[in-house]
């Protein structure tokens, strides 16, 4: 809101909603671990910090040297954790990493149909649709129809590969690098890899890439 | 994996791995996820339950067994998970999808039969 005076204060910002079960169960749980010395509250802040690093910047950053490194991309295809790690990107969690690549032959998507397991040491924390039942039930039945929503349409010769993460491993798709970009630089490149595109719901292009 | 270091090998005879150190199953092989209902923290969605499928690849190295692992029992219960891929027709009746389209999961050792 923009268009309104700036002559008079503002309401205060206030949280009137009551924590739900969960938020309290969390808050006892935790102040006993800290209580009990069994952590820190510095522990807990660190590891917050820690998440707040991990961003898509990081996996359009692994994307855009696939697309100009073959032999990196070689390594990221066949280890996707060690590659990443060549990037000092660590995997604090202990997950591996499957980096799946789109080619004008398959098309990949992931899920985690059980709870909301994401390749958060590359990407930072999923989006709130990847957590929410309607996309965790309908990426493994309707792939398409949710695709054709994110406004992919897929050609039917082209093979849908839904991965479903429930354990150990995490995914990461590796989208096809766009027509017309040959004279792009790495960074250039870097920043066209949206955290979709990486999900896998649309392709990278040259018109939205590096948008906010 | 023991095969993968020939110079190595070569120097000695090869030893006796325990049993689940080495993968019951290889790439390629038809598996069957069992449809039995534990009670407890398990990772194997009940939609691929029953359903067949092949191996695509192991995962390595191996991993605890969560289901143990979910009560605080993890000693000595390491296995390989494995890459599944399965056919949308075979997991879906009707699928509307074209017959090429896939699905692929992890799945620890103790849920895959041959099939």
């Amino acid at each position: 809101m923009f268009d309104h005076d700036h002559d008079h204060p503002h309401e205060p910002i206030v949280t009137a909603a009551r924590p739900s079960l969960y938020e309290i169960m969390e808050t006892a749980v935790r102040e006993l671990l800290i209580e009990r010395h069994l952590i820190g509250a510095h522990e807990i802040r660190r590891q917050i910090e820690v998440l707040d690093s991990r961003t898509p910047a990081l996996g359009g950053a692994i994307v855009a040297r696939a697309w100009i490194d073959p032999a990196f991309k070689a390594r990221l295809l066949a280890d996707g954790r060690g590659a990443c790690e060549e990037f000092g990107i660590s995997f604090y969690d202990d997950t591996s990493l499957i980096v799946l690549e789109n080619t004008e032959a398959v098309h990949n998507l992931i899920v985690c149909t059980l709870c909301s397991c994401y390749p958060r040491p590359v990407l930072g924390l999923p989006p709130d649709w990847y957590k929410l039942k309607p996309y965790r039930a309908r990426a493994i039945f309707e792939p398409r129809a949710v695709l054709a929503e994110f406004g992919t349409v897929i050609p039917a010769e082209v093979e849908v590969r839904v991965s479903d993460s429930t354990s150990m491993v995490r995914y990461l798709v590796l989208p096809r690098r766009p027509e017309g970009s040959d004279d792009f630089t790495e960074a250039e490149l870097a920043a066209l890899v949206t955290r979709d595109a990486m999900i896998g719901v649309v392709p990278v292009n040259l018109i939205d890439g590096a948008s906010p | 994996m023991q095969d993968s270091h020939p110079a190595a090998q070569s120097l000695i005879s090869k030893p006796v791995w325990a049993l689940g150190e080495e993968p019951a199953f290889r790439p390629g092989a038809r598996v069957h996820v069992s449809s039995r209902s534990p009670i407890g923290h398990y990772r194997v969605p009940l939609y691929l339950r029953g359903k067949t499928g092949s191996v695509v690849s192991v995962i390595e190295p191996a991993g605890l067994n969560n289901e143990e692992e979910g009560f605080g029992r993890n000693a000595g219960g390491r296995r390989h998970y494995y890459r599944v891929g399965f056919e949308m027709s075979e997991v879906w009746a009707g699928y509307p999808g074209p017959v090429r389209d896939r699905l692929f999961i992890e799945v620890f050792e103790t849920w895959l039969e041959r099939a």
